[in-house]
């Protein structure tokens, strides 16, 4: 059975939910064999092996300095080692940028926004901020396809002992940007917006009161998102926008607050599984698209819900 | 900063005519191509264009010899991105217009815009700073700005949320600062560089009556395939490295239950999560 190379820039244990949605639908085409950013520890080298990689590549030393650059000319390496059928990534912008640049290297097609792929390696995408669905081929060189979070349900681990390492000398980047200084943010404990199963998402209905949306957000393990109008009011961070200009997002559950669904809003949204909303205005856009909507107060409606989930939990 | 090291920068930047976003938009024909009767100059290629703008007005504008190009790659209507960069403020417009170019897909595009971009330094001496907006709100890819860069080999710095050009001794730095989900980083490239920018970069400035006027007299400069030196092959429909086999519009969602709080909706929204098995 054909390789299929999946690349990996964050290992770390517990090994993610987006890492093992990728070795799975890589097992699902192929064998999956792993590109790791970074040297493996022992114990996660293992890990991926019990996600099924038989075999895992990494970089002699540290890729981290400068952007993406030397990401895609390792990865590039490796696919050049490995001869695979596919690369799967991720689909966050580095990711893509990854893609975009180990595309060119290999003379690869490069297929980004895939919620699934077929055992042919046929394509389907979200294209048009969701509203549509294509399915697309690579017609040149190895398919290298990016795949949105939330598409494939992760398999569970089996026991497999370690998989054959492969170490592969740091490349030349060539010309490229230096990371000169990183500040982490606050650390919220919450999932990352683009891989979150659930979302609470607030609009300009918040009145620059967040505090019931991240309420509700933590109680469901989920994501904060928000509307532009409520980053660009500065409510929340404009990390937190999803939409058109912000992230494109696909949780099984995505529930929006105070949000009137102007078409961009719907865009970042319409690819969930179940829409929740809640507004005060009976006629907002996003109740056309809702599974569930409340028209109401958003400052009753939401710490009511939450009060009611720590009941049930009680 | 010091006067003498304050050379002036020459920019090009990427604008691109897309279908409006407000209006619904289709895929038609063969092709599975998008519908551009309803187009529009991008809205994050504005941010672009103002960071170009900025940048070259910290050096003294166009009078001090800064040039800012605004360089648009697609049919004939896409002219209209040009000349509304212009009326924005851009110093000069390219179009790249070429039949054999319609299809092309990242691979093709960063092809052409390379070859473009080569044809401008040909033209006016060397481009120290390509500017993109984060992604085009056609395709949504981002994948065009990578490539161009791995074609081009520059130093690519992007999703830029705040740009300067800096003086060092080994010649001007671009620095920006990058947000991403749990950290911030600031990041530095020598030029020259590819840089794509956020819409937090900036508040794009509006044309006025003075622009829209200067702007008659800009003339656009138009390049076909034939001047690039590329083969119709090599881009459009039969040069893409991926294709389009099928697309659909998503099913609509049907509307499903809306209730009017009558005091218990938030119980009632999380008996519904709990018939979903979402809780």
């Amino acid at each position: 059975m054909a390789s299929v190379l999946v690349f990996l820039d964050v290992p770390a244990l517990p090994l993610p939910r987006a890492a093992r949605e990728l070795l799975t639908l890589a097992g699902s085409v192929g064998e999956p064999v792993v590109a790791s950013a970074r040297p493996l520890e022992t114990e996660l080298a293992e890990a991926l092996a019990a996600h099924g990689a038989r075999k895992v590549y990494e970089p002699a030393g540290d890729l981290d300095t400068v952007l993406v650059a030397a990401k895609a000319a390792f990865l590039a390496e490796a696919a050049t080692a490995e001869q695979p059928a596919a690369i799967l990534l991720g689909n966050s912008f580095e990711d893509r940028e990854i893609a975009a640049r180990t595309g060119i290297k290999l003379g690869s097609g490069v297929i980004t926004d895939a919620v699934a792929v077929a055992p042919d390696l046929a394509v389907t995408k979200s294209v048009l901020a969701g509203s549509w669905t294509s399915t697309c081929r690579v017609q040149a060189g190895t398919p290298i396809i990016t795949v949105k979070a939330n598409s494939v349900e992760p398999a569970d681990a089996v026991e497999a002992g370690a998989p054959a390492r492969i170490e592969l000398p740091v490349p030349e980047a060539g010309p490229a940007a230096r990371v000169t200084g990183r500040t982490g943010k606050r650390v919220s404990g919450r999932p990352e917006l683009a891989e979150a199963r659930v979302i609470v998402a607030g609009g300009r209905g918040m009145d620059g009161n967040f505090g019931p949306v991240e309420e509700l957000a933590d109680l469901l393990g989920g994501a904060v998102g928000a509307s532009r109008a409520a980053t660009d009011a500065g409510w929340i961070e404009h990390s937190a926008q999803v939409g058109q200009t912000g992230k494109t997002v696909s949780p099984q559950l995505y529930i929006s607050a105070g949000i009137s669904g102007a078409i961009q809003q719907k865009a970042g949204m319409q690819t969930a599984q179940v829409i929740v909303a809640v507004n005060k205005d009976a006629d907002a856009p996003v109740f056309e698209i809702a599974d569930f909507g409340v028209v109401g107060d958003v400052f009753s409606v939401l710490p009511q819900a939450a009060a009611e989930i720590r009941k049930r939990r009680a | 900063m010091q006067e003498a090291a304050n050379r002036p920068l020459n920019i090009v930047v990427l604008v691109k005519h897309v279908p409006d976003a407000q209006f619904d938009r289709h895929l038609t024909g063969p092709g599975h191509t998008l519908d551009r009767s309803e187009s529009i100059l991008s809205e994050l290629d504005e941010y672009a264009l103002e960071a170009a703008l900025q940048l070259a007005e910290a050096r003294g504008g166009e009078a001090a010899g800064n040039r800012v190009t605004a360089l648009s790659m697609g049919p004939a209507a896409a002219v209209n991105a040009v000349k509304k960069s212009l009326q924005i403020g851009a110093y000069s417009g390219v179009h790249l217009s070429d039949e054999a170019l319609a299809g092309s897909d990242a691979a093709g595009t960063s092809l052409a815009l390379a070859a473009a971009v080569r044809a401008i330094a040909d033209a006016d001496g060397p481009v120290d700073l390509v500017i993109s907006g984060m992604a085009s709100t056609d395709g949504e890819t981002s994948l065009v700005p990578a490539q161009l860069a791995e074609r081009l080999q520059l130093a690519q710095v992007t999703f830029a949320s705040e740009l300067e050009v800096a003086d060092s001794a080994d010649g001007p730095l671009v620095k920006a600062r990058r947000d991403g989900d749990s950290f911030t980083e600031t990041v530095e490239a020598p030029l020259p560089a590819l840089v794509s920018v956020t819409d937090q970069a900036n508040d794009p400035r509006y044309p006025n009556f003075k622009g829209i006027m200067a702007a008659k007299k800009k003339t656009v400069r138009v390049l076909s395939l034939a001047d690039l030196g590329i083969e119709a092959g090599q881009v459009g429909r039969d040069g893409a490295w991926t294709t389009v086999a099928a697309s659909a519009p998503r099913p609509p969602r049907s509307q499903g239950t809306i209730i009017t709080d009558d005091g218990s909706a938030g119980v009632q929204l999380v008996d519904y999560l709990a018939a979903q098995k979402l809780i």
